[in-house]
C-alpha cells in the first residue's frame, strides 16, 4: 500500500519532460534572402515571451564534401540530430548548380516523413474564403516524388510512383494521433484509388486499418478531385486531410491560396529523428534586407514547434498576440496591404506578448 | 396466243414502271419527313444522376425539334451485367462521330481484377486524347469569383492513368506514369490549335518538372517545342502546386491551360468549383475523328439518384455544344440563351447553386423560355 503510494509520486508524469523551467536547445537555420530578418523577428518575440529556448544558429550553405559533392555541412546535421528540433527559414535552391535541393537533403537526412500544414483564415486579412480551417498532412518520403525515372526508348519516359505499406501506415498513424492531440473533428483520407487501384489502394487500406485502432476519430475517404471541387466551394467541409506526396503538395498550396498565400501558413515536418519547422515561402530576394518582409509564416511555424515541444502556454500567448496584431490591422506589412515595416510588426507583437 | 403473251408482257412492264414510280415517290416522302441531314448521336446515360440529366436534355431537344436521333447505350462499370459491351458502344461512336455521355462511376475495386477502368478503356478504344473543359463564370450563379474564363486542355490517354501497377514485394507497390514525346506534342499542338481557333492569347503548360525532371520535363519540352511554331500565342509555364494556388486566388490570369492527365483532373475540378460546381461546367473529349460531350467535372452525384435534385445545366451546355459541333448553331444558341436567361432570372435554381427547385422544374423553365423565344 505504502509502496504504491510512494510509487505514484516517484513515477514522473509525461509533462515533466517538458517542464518549462528547463531550457531546451533548438537549432535555427535562418536561411537566405529575407530569412535572417524574419528569424531575428521570431527570436525577438520569443525573448519577449520568455520562452525557455536557447537557439543554436547554424549555416547550411552547401560545402564540398570529401567525395567532391556538395552537401549540408556536418555541423548543421549534428546540431539538429543533437537537439532533435529545428526551425528553418526559406532556403534558396540554385537551379542547375549540380547539387540537389537542400530542402530535399534535409528531409532525407532527418527522415522527415510527415509534412503538416495548418491553414486558417486570419481575421484582418480578408480573402474570398473566410471560414478556412484545415490541416493537410502529407506523406513526404515516397509516392510520385520517389525520384525513380528513366527513359525507356527515345521519347518514352517512365516515372515510378512508389507506395509502401510502412510509410503509409506511419503517416496514417501520425495523422490519427494529430487529430486526437489537437482535438480536431475528423480525418479525411484523400486518394485516387479509383484510378490507381493498387498504389493508392494500398495507401487507403493502411488508413482504414489504422482507423480501426482509433474508433473515436471520425474517418472518411474522398477522391482527390472531389476534395478539390468541394474545397473551393465550401472549405469548412474538411478538417484534417491525410494523403500521399503529390496530392499533399498540391492541396497544401491550394489551401494556402485560400487563406492568402504562403506568407501566412506555417509548416512542420515530423520525422523519425526529430522535427523541423519551416516557412515554405520563397526567399524574396527583391525585398531582402529592407525590413519589409512578413515574419508571420515563420512565427506560426515556431508556434507549432512550441506545441510540439509541449510549451502550450507560450504557444497560445504568442499565437494570440500575432493574430490580434493582424486583426487590428495597424501594423501590417506590405504583402497584407499595409505599410508597416517588419520591425514595427514585430514590436507590436512583442508588446502584446509582454503585456500578458 | 401471241397477242396474249404480248399483252401480258406489256402489263408486266407497265406494272414495274408504276412500281418504280411509287417507290420513288415514297422515298421522296420519307426524305421530307426524315431528311438525311438528321444527326445520329450515340448516347451513354452513365451512372448516378446521368440518366435523369440525359432525359432532361432529350426533352429540351424535343421541345425545339432539334434534328438529332439518339442511339442510347447503357454502359456502366458498377452494373456490369446490364452494361452493353464496350466494342458495340465504341463502334457506334466511331460511326456517328458524336456522343453525349453522362458520367461513369469508377469504383476503387474491379470485378474482373483489371486495373483499367471503363472510362480509360473507352478513351483508349476511341483514342480520345484531348479533354477540353471551358470554365466560365455563368450569370446568376453566386460564386466567389466572377470573371473566370479559362479553358483546360488535358491529355487523357497516358500519364498517371496508365493502369500499370504491380506489387514488387508485399507492401511495396509501384505505379508507372508514362509520358511520351509523341502524345505530349500531340496535346500541345491541340492546345495551340484550339487557342488559335478560338482567338485565345495565352497557353499555360502546367507541370511538375522540378521534381519529375524526366517525365514532366519531357512534357514541358514538347510544349516548348510546339510553342515555337505559334509565335502569335504567348506561352507560359507553371508548376502545378503554384497553379492551384493562383487558381483559387487569381483565376482571371489564366487563358488556355495544357496539362498532363492527373493535373488536368485536379485543375478541372478546381476550376469547376470556382464557378459553381460540378453541375454547371460542360466539357468534351476529342479524338482526331469523334467527339464525346460530357460534363467537365466528373462526379456521378450518386447520393441524389432519383431525388430529382441534380443540376442539368452542365448537360444542357454539353447538348448545346454538341449541336454547335454538328453545324446546328441556331439550335445551340437557342438552348444556351434559354439556360442563361433562366439562370440570370434566378427564380428557378437547383439546390447546388443555392435554390430549392428540382431538376424537372429547371428543365421546364428552360423549355418554357425556348417556347417563348420561338413565338
Amino acid at each position: 500500500m505504502a509502496v504504491r503510494f510512494l510509487k505514484q509520486f516517484a513515477t514522473p508524469t509525461p509533462t515533466t519532460r517538458y517542464y518549462s523551467s528547463q531550457v531546451k536547445k533548438c537549432t535555427l537555420i535562418p536561411g537566405d534572402g529575407i530569412g535572417p530578418e524574419i528569424s531575428a523577428a521570431v527570436q525577438k518575440i520569443f525573448a519577449a515571451a520568455n520562452v525557455p529556448i536557447e537557439w543554436e544558429s547554424v549555416d547550411v550553405t552547401p560545402v564540398r564534401g570529401p567525395d567532391g559533392t556538395f552537401g549540408i555541412p556536418q555541423k548543421a546535421i549534428d546540431s539538429v540530430n543533437r537537439n532533435k528540433i529545428g526551425l528553418k527559414g526559406p532556403l534558396m535552391t540554385p537551379v542547375g548548380k549540380g547539387h540537389r535541393s537542400l530542402n530535399l537533403a534535409l528531409r532525407k537526412e532527418f527522415n522527415l516523413y510527415a509534412n503538416v500544414r495548418p491553414c486558417r483564415s486570419l481575421k484582418g486579412y480578408k480573402t474570398l474564403y473566410d471560414n478556412v480551417d484545415v490541416v493537410t498532412i502529407r506523406e513526404n518520403t515516397e509516392g510520385e516524388y520517389s525520384g525513380i525515372e528513366h527513359e525507356i526508348v527515345d521519347g518514352v519516359v517512365q516515372s515510378i510512383k512508389l507506395i509502401t505499406e510502412d510509410a503509409s501506415m506511419r503517416v496514417a498513424e501520425f495523422a490519427f494521433k494529430y487529430v486526437i492531440e489537437n482535438k480536431r473533428r475528423k480525418l479525411t483520407a484523400v486518394h485516387k484509388a479509383n484510378i490507381m487501384r493498387m498504389s493508392d489502394g494500398l495507401f487507403l487500406r493502411c488508413c482504414r486499418e489504422v482507423a480501426k485502432k482509433f474508433p473515436d476519430v471520425k474517418f472518411e475517404e474522398k477522391y482527390l478531385d472531389t476534395v478539390c471541387l468541394n474545397m473551393v466551394q465550401d472549405p469548412s467541409k474538411y478538417d484534417v486531410l491525410v494523403m500521399p506526396n503529390l496530392y499533399g503538395d498540391i492541396l497544401s498550396d491550394m489551401c494556402a491560396g485560400l487563406v492568402g498565400g504562403l506568407g501566412l501558413t506555417p509548416s512542420g515536418n515530423i520525422g523519425l529523428n526529430g522535427a523541423l519547422f519551416e516557412s515554405v515561402h520563397g526567399t524574396a530576394p527583391d525585398i531582402a534586407g529592407q525590413d519589409k518582409a512578413n515574419p508571420t509564416a515563420l512565427l506560426l511555424s515556431a508556434v507549432m514547434m512550441l506545441r510540439y515541444m509541449g510549451f502550450h502556454d507560450h504557444a497560445q500567448v504568442i499565437e494570440t498576440a500575432c493574430f490580434n496584431t493582424i486583426a487590428e490591422a495597424k501594423y501590417l506589412t506590405g504583402d497584407l496591404g499595409g505599410k508597416a515595416k517588419c520591425s514595427e510588426f514585430t514590436n507590436a507583437i512583442c508588446q502584446k506578448v509582454a503585456s500578458k | 396466243m401471241s397477242l396474249i403473251s404480248r399483252n401480258v408482257f406489256r402489263f408486266l412492264q407497265q406494272g414495274s414502271v408504276n412500281l418504280a414510280a411509287r417507290n420513288y415517290q415514297s422515298t421522296a416522302a420519307n426524305l421530307g419527313e426524315r431528311p438525311d441531314t438528321r444527326v445520329h448521336c450515340t448516347l451513354i446515360p452513365g451512372d448516378g444522376v446521368g440518366p435523369e440529366l440525359v432525359y432532361a436534355v432529350q426533352e429540351v431537344f424535343k421541345a425545339i425539334g432539334a434534328p438529332v436521333d439518339f442511339e442510347p447505350y447503357f454502359l456502366s462499370e458498377v452494373n456490369p451485367s446490364l452494361s452493353v459491351p464496350l466494342e458495340k458502344v465504341a463502334a457506334s461512336i466511331n460511326k456517328n462521330r458524336v456522343c453525349l455521355k453522362g458520367i461513369l462511376a469508377t469504383p476503387d475495386y474491379s470485378n474482373t481484377g483489371e486495373a483499367q477502368t471503363l472510362n480509360m478503356k473507352l478513351r483508349h478504344a476511341l483514342d480520345l486524347y484531348a479533354n477540353v473543359v471551358h470554365v466560365k463564370s455563368l450569370p446568376g450563379i453566386n460564386s466567389r469569383h466572377t470573371n473566370v474564363d479559362c479553358v483546360i486542355i488535358r491529355e487523357q490517354t497516358e500519364g498517371e492513368y496508365s493502369a500499370l501497377e504491380h506489387e514488387t514485394v508485399k507492401g511495396v507497390v509501384e505505379c508507372l506514369k508514362i509520358v511520351t514525346a509523341k502524345k505530349s506534342e500531340r496535346i500541345a499542338k491541340f492546345a495551340f490549335d484550339y487557342a488559335t481557333k478560338h482567338k485565345r492569347k495565352k497557353v499555360t503548360a502546367v507541370h511538375k518538372a522540378n521534381i519529375m525532371k524526366l517525365g514532366d520535363g519531357l512534357f514541358l519540352r514538347s510544349c516548348e517545342e510546339i510553342a515555337k511554331l505559334y509565335p502569335k500565342i504567348e506561352f507560359d509555364k507553371m508548376i502545378v502546386d503554384n497553379c492551384t494556388m493562383q487558381m483559387v486566388s487569381k483565376p482571371e490570369q489564366f487563358d488556355v491551360m495544357v496539362t498532363p492527365n492527373l493535373y488536368g483532373n485536379i485543375v478541372d475540378n478546381l476550376g469547376s468549383g470556382l464557378v459553381g460546381g460540378a453541375g454547371v461546367v460542360a466539357g468534351a473529349s476529342y479524338s482526331s475523328k469523334c467527339v464525346v460531350f460530357e460534363p467537365g467535372a466528373r462526379h456521378t452525384f450518386s447520393e441524389a439518384v432519383g431525388k430529382n435534385l441534380a443540376n442539368p445545366t452542365a448537360m444542357f451546355l454539353c447538348g448545346a455544344n454538341l449541336l454547335h459541333h454538328v453545324n446546328l448553331s441556331t439550335y445551340s444558341e437557342m438552348i444556351k440563351d434559354a439556360v442563361n436567361t433562366v439562370l440570370k432570372e434566378g427564380k428557378i435554381r437547383t439546390k447546388d447553386v443555392g435554390g430549392q427547385s428540382s431538376t424537372k422544374e429547371f428543365t421546364f423553365a428552360v423549355i418554357n423560355k425556348l417556347e417563348e423565344s420561338r413565338l
